[in-house]
């Protein structure tokens, strides 16, 4: 495949795709959590965005719908929630302190190369434009599955899993031209479901430990009668 | 590449060799100017680093007891240095000879040289100020050449040459192309440019003060014409740095043969995006303030994890097996 002999609508869409996956490196080590918040909000407005070129250079007009879905929940209502949250539970102002941010930056990139190595037949078998994404929006999966492994802090981890959506969704478009609109919807509203749930979840976890920080899950507390 | 190794070709490649340290100068009046304009100041002329280099120059240079002879050969090596680096960045015309001589390893190495040199002689006065910049200098150098080296072989890989004047001439072959991967690239040079010139979020130009100091540190004990060849070279660094981005990524306007109307093109060209540059590093420098010296390494891991971005997507989006 030669880049220069693609229209530039296309070209734009591997650039979109390019900076989502960089996207998912500053959610990665974005310790501050509004900035990360801010992050995820962009990195949705960029799925919506690569949605919308591939309607308009496939000529799929019900991808423009899932472009308007992704943009209105990815970019503003999750975000605006995560954003309302933040500030209830007073985390504005909180950094979180990473280890070894560098290593596992390089870990990430790894991960890229692995996923570029997994699809590799894939894009053999096929000579779409399109199919060099699918390489991007796995490694999206995966580093979102490495932030939620490597960061300690609830909301972080959130927006781990959030990312994670955002890679498969980036996957069905690439792939398949988007999913039939009923699933879409369905998964739509599962992400908003999930989003009210992780509400109450980090609610419940700041009264149990007094903190958003996971990691205190672990700890053995002695709770109970006498041996207080 | 037909027309180089006449004479014509040396001819003009002289030329711009010498105009890389006519210019350099120049480009920091502007950069002092827009910073002063952006700041409510009027500030000084801009011809006013030309007055300083001709100060320096007059002066008796006066060198501390305690120097070896390295301290005194260290300003020409490392301005003869960072001079050949910039004269293998093409900045008028492409196809010049100095350019099939040297490819950007060898300008990555020169400039190391002329690092290398510059953090011995900080060290050799045996002052605890031109120790403590050395270090610093090779803490940001040793982060800052990985990064560069990983932008330059992304640059290497889309023309399938390590000479920059292949990589502008295919680059403007290719016409308007959005590729992923010069993206990347060109925002890790931004970054690595930004560290290795010293400036703002990294270190201070202007600053004196014992605590932040990096590339100052090194040249407190020098006077007269060491110092302005000091300053010259780190004036010429920052101009080869701005030639680089601006001629490898936006190479339109870059004149293509040897007659006077493409060389004043040329000229007109790199001096408009050159201006252009330095305004938006002024605003960069105004907008932001200088981080702490141990957040450098996190900032050049930027630089070098959008480089190696540059990489990958290179070969994931581009080549595409």
């Amino acid at each position: 495949m030669n880049l220069t002999l693609l229209p530039l609508l296309q070209q734009l869409l591997l650039v979109l795709a390019a900076i989502v996956l960089f996207l998912s490196f500053v959610l990665l080590a974005q310790v501050r959590l509004i900035s990360a918040i801010h992050a995820f909000a962009w990195q949705g407005a960029l799925v919506a965005a690569v949605t919308a070129v591939v309607a308009a250079t496939g000529q799929v007009h019900h991808l423009y719908f899932s472009a308007a879905l992704t943009l209105a929940l990815k970019a503003l209502l999750i975000p605006w929630m995560l954003h309302r949250l933040t500030r209830r539970l007073n985390l504005e102002r909180h950094t979180e302190s990473l280890q070894s941010p560098a290593l596992v930056t390089m870990g990430a990139v790894a991960l890229v190369i692995f996923s570029y190595w997994l699809v590799l037949p894939m894009i053999h078998a096929e000579m779409t434009f399109t199919r060099n994404i699918i390489a991007i929006s796995l490694s999206v999966v995966l580093i979102g599955l490495l932030m939620m492994v490597f960061r300690t802090q609830a909301v972080a981890q959130v927006l781990g899993f959030m990312s994670m959506e955002n890679g498969l969704f980036l996957a069905a478009v690439s792939a398949t031209d988007g999913m039939p609109l009923v699933v879409e919807l369905g998964v739509a509203f599962d992400v908003l479901v999930a989003m009210v749930l992780f509400g109450v979840f980090f609610l419940q976890l700041r009264d149990s430990i007094d903190s958003l920080d996971v990691d205190r899950l672990n700890r053995l507390r002695e709770t109970g009668g006498d041996s207080q | 590449m037909g027309n180089f190794l006449t004479g014509s070709g040396w001819g003009i490649a002289a030329l711009q060799s010498l105009l890389y340290v006519a210019l350099a100068p120049l480009l920091v009046g502007w950069l002092r100017k827009v910073k002063a304009r952006l700041q409510n100041r009027r500030g000084p002329s801009l011809l006013q680093p030309y007055r300083d280099l001709y100060k320096l120059l007059a002066k008796e240079a006066r060198v501390a007891h305690t120097t070896s002879p390295l301290f005194r050969a260290a300003p020409y090596i490392v301005f003869t240095a960072t001079w050949m680096a910039a004269a293998t960045v093409p900045l008028l015309v492409v196809d010049l000879p100095t350019a099939a001589i040297a490819d950007i390893i060898v300008l990555v190495g020169l400039l190391a040289l002329a690092r290398v040199f510059l953090a011995l002689a900080g060290m050799d006065v045996g002052t605890a100020f031109g120790g403590m910049g050395a270090s610093r200098e090779m803490l940001i150098g040793a982060l800052a050449e990985p990064a560069m080296l990983m932008a330059v072989f992304t640059l290497a890989m889309t023309a399938h040459s390590t000479n920059l004047s292949s990589v502008i001439d295919h680059h403007l072959s290719d016409g308007f192309v959005l590729r992923p991967s010069y993206l990347f690239a060109l925002g890790g040079l931004v970054l690595v440019a930004i560290a290795e010139t010293g400036r703002i979020p990294v270190d201070n130009p202007t600053t004196h003060l014992e605590l932040t100091m990096v590339h100052e540190a090194m040249l407190l004990e020098y006077s007269g014409r060491h110092l302005a060849l000091m300053e010259w070279a780190a004036q010429l660094k920052l101009l080869l740095y701005g030639t680089l981005i601006v001629n490898v990524f936006f190479p339109w306007g870059i004149g293509q043969g040897l007659s006077p109307a493409a060389l004043g093109l040329g000229l007109a060209a790199v001096v408009g995006k050159l201006a252009v540059l330095a305004a938006v590093l002024a605003v960069g420098e105004t907008v932001l303030a200088k981080m702490r010296l141990f957040r450098a390494p996190a900032f050049l891991n930027l630089a070098l994890l959008l480089s190696l971005l540059g990489l990958l997507s290179h070969v994931i989006l581009e080549v595409g097996a």
